[in-house]
């Protein structure tokens, strides 16, 4: 008896095998847009709770990281900080840096952390990653806040050559690729980690590594000329140059190399949610 | 005729048993070599019949084989079957956790599932914070939950612990708030696997009349339990899942005798675990269990739980040691037998099941509810023809 009704277009909603063609589907995330705020509320005040200092703990970590930079690289190895006081040349790469690091290592384990959420209940997985990006981006201000007070002190007291420029404008898209690159890599990973996870022990130190690859405790012109290109190919060395140069009017600003990080973003990004919409209809399966 | 609202095509799953690992990267190697050609999956053509007893010579299994289901709207679906016949596999693919391995479903409505309540619960946030952030992921908005909030915590009956963070509530508590949440999703088709299990008996009793008045209001309910006077009271139809396979679907009270018959063998053998097999026999005078079990390591009390169950899967009766005020063994075995002879309370003769559990006192290891069905017959037929209710009472009467 064949109904009338049997078209596809009836339905809502078709279940097919993982084979079957994807549908990406925007109306979706946009439907569970709240759940993507209650997710970066969780995280921030689930961070907090039973701690007597609450956020304050946000202002401590980089406090204590750049004291630490300071004494390390700044007394004993004796690094250049092209003449801007060492605790705010670290502070401000280590907002930044952070956001990323954190960013990426949180959206790397999105598919093992949320193993038994997601086996129990559909909502799009892009949310998690998103919702990691967003809470650390207002980790990312708190801090930014502490950097801000710091250089505010210096600027006014007078006493160094801190020379914020026009640069500075460009903070917010700063900011935001470092929050997509993160979250780009971050999403790559945890795919290609959620059945094989040989790659996770190398992310963990890889990281790591990658901050000193990134002029995160050292400027870029402390590196030769003909040698800087390599470094260049860390997106995160121009993003984090141009923020030097906006706040603190020293760093190699590369346009070339601005232009350079926004597409490594964006090509990034769109492979990561490729293979991320593709590992997210099986990966329950394989965890 | 109107058209189902949840259309089950031709739906297959297959899965991979062991591990992970080296092994199967072959595997999946060879699997994406025969797609890149536009070929099929070799694997999908192999595979054996999910009978979780048996080994078999195959890494696969079918976790469910060509299930066809037309539900209708309004129906409330119940879906019966043994541990690992296939149900919560069933439910998985129809909430969009899982896809399956061929086939295909298609859904008119929104649809909500509850496969374990207080999913996503943290336990660092507050009652209410949890109330919204698990009602968002189940689907509401923000808005929608606001709304309803009042309600919510009124079905819930834990209005005093509302701002107390969830890891302080009894298990109990969050199941109660769980299940309030879920109750006043209002989607058009609700699945709802075992997950009224855990809670008292009112909060039961409250959650199975939600349950009904939301199918009273024309939507569609599929559910899965094995608390067979629930699925009698709510279910309008009934579909009984074996090994992956759809065996019937129909009449509620037709498809359940037809399920407590299948399981109808005094003796059970398990192949894996710790207990090896369970024996229910009658030794003239009263009705006993004898289980075999063998353990890697020694236990100083094989702490074997059980529970009599009536036709419908309401518990009777149970125990195990440490309820009968028994810690230890004289040695600690690893293998052994443990015979209970139930003296009190006598059955009245009807057909009965057996739910048991092994541990060691601390943790269970091993649970197989409604693992042996068995048929009971009373010999003293004036005791058994008395009274009411499944345990024949033994009581006086005194007139004055």
């Amino acid at each position: 008896m064949p109904l009338a009704s049997n078209n596809d277009t009836d339905y809502d909603l078709v279940i097919l095998p993982s084979g079957g063609k994807d549908n990406f589907q925007i109306r979706e995330l946009l439907h569970y847009r709240d759940l993507l705020f209650l997710f970066v509320r969780r995280d921030f005040v689930s961070q907090y709770k039973q701690t007597i200092l609450g956020p304050v703990w946000f202002f401590i970590q980089p406090l204590l990281i750049s004291f630490t930079f300071t004494i390390v690289f700044g007394k004993l190895a004796g690094i250049s900080t092209e003449g801007q006081p060492r605790i705010l040349f670290y502070l401000g790469g280590i907002t930044l840096w952070n956001y990323f690091s954190d960013t990426f290592l949180k959206c790397a384990d999105t598919f093992t952390a949320n193993a038994n959420l997601f086996g129990k209940v559909f909502f799009p997985r892009l949310l998690v990653p998103m919702s990691i990006a967003i809470s650390n981006l207002v980790k990312m201000g708190v801090q930014f806040f502490l950097f801000i007070l710091c250089w505010c002190w210096f600027f006014l007291s007078g006493g160094s050559h801190v020379q914020p420029g026009l640069v500075l404008l460009l903070f917010p898209l700063l900011v935001l690729f470092t929050g997509l690159l993160g979250m780009g890599a971050g999403i790559i990973i945890t795919s290609l980690t959620s059945k094989y996870r040989d790659l996770k022990f190398l992310i963990q130190f890889g990281v790591q590594l990658l901050m000193y690859a990134s002029p995160v405790v050292y400027p870029l012109s402390l590196v030769p000329e003909q040698h800087r290109w390599v470094f260049m190919l860390n997106p995160m060395t121009s993003i984090l140059e141009a923020f030097k140069v906006g706040f603190l009017g020293v760093g190699v600003l590369s346009w070339f190399g601005l232009l350079y990080s926004l597409l490594f973003t964006f090509c990034l990004l769109a492979i990561g949610l490729f293979i991320f919409r593709k590992t997210e209809r099986s990966f329950i399966d394989t965890v | 005729m109107p058209s189902p609202v949840l259309k089950i095509d031709r739906i297959s799953k297959q899965y991979r048993l062991g591990v992970s690992g080296t092994g199967t990267l072959s595997h999946d190697l060879t699997r994406w070599w025969h797609l890149m050609r536009g070929l099929e999956d070799p694997y999908l053509k192999i595979g054996e019949q999910n009978d979780r007893t048996k080994t078999g010579g195959s890494s696969y299994v079918w976790s469910l084989r060509d299930i066809n289901l037309d539900v209708y709207k309004g129906e409330v679906l119940g879906i019966i079957g043994k541990n690992g016949a296939g149900k919560s596999t069933l439910l998985k693919i129809l909430s969009r956790v899982t896809l399956p391995s061929t086939g295909s479903v298609k859904i008119k409505g929104r649809i909500a599932s509850l496969l374990e309540v207080g999913t996503g619960f943290h336990p660092e946030l507050t009652g209410r914070e949890n109330i919204f952030l698990n009602g968002a992921i189940l689907g509401m908005r923000k808005a929608e939950i606001q709304r309803k909030l009042e309600e919510i915590v009124e079905f819930s009956g834990v209005s005093r612990y509302l701002d107390t963070p969830v890891k302080r509530y009894s298990t109990g508590m969050l199941v109660r708030l769980g299940f309030a949440v879920a109750a006043h999703l209002e989607p058009e088709i609700l699945i709802v696997d075992e997950v009224l299990a855990v809670g008292d008996a009112e909060f039961q009793a409250k959650c199975l009349g939600k349950m009904k008045d939301v199918s009273k209001e024309g939507r569609t309910i599929l559910f899965v339990s094995h608390n067979m006077s629930a699925m009698m009271s709510l279910c309008s139809r009934v579909a009984m899942l074996d090994k992956g396979m759809l065996v019937d679907s129909g009449d509620p009270t037709e498809i359940i005798r037809r399920y407590l018959q299948v399981g109808l063998n005094a003796i059970k053998t398990f192949t894996h675990g710790p207990v090896r097999s369970i024996e229910v026999g009658n030794d003239g005078n009263s009705l006993f269990l004898r289980l075999h079990y063998q353990h890697t390591i020694p236990l100083i009390l094989p702490n074997f739980g059980f529970t009599i169950n009536d036709a419908y899967g309401n518990v009777l009766f149970g125990s195990n040691p440490r309820l009968s005020g028994i810690t230890k063994m004289t040695e600690a075995k690893c293998e052994g037998e443990v015979y209970v002879n139930i003296r009190e309370p006598r059955l009245r003769s009807g057909r009965y099941s057996v739910s048991i559990w092994f541990g060691d006192g601390s943790a269970d290891f091993f649970e197989d509810k409604d693992c042996v069905a068995f048929e009971h017959t009373e010999p003293d037929r004036t005791a058994n023809s008395g009274g009411i209710g499944s345990v024949i009472c033994n009581c006086d009467f005194k007139f004055s």
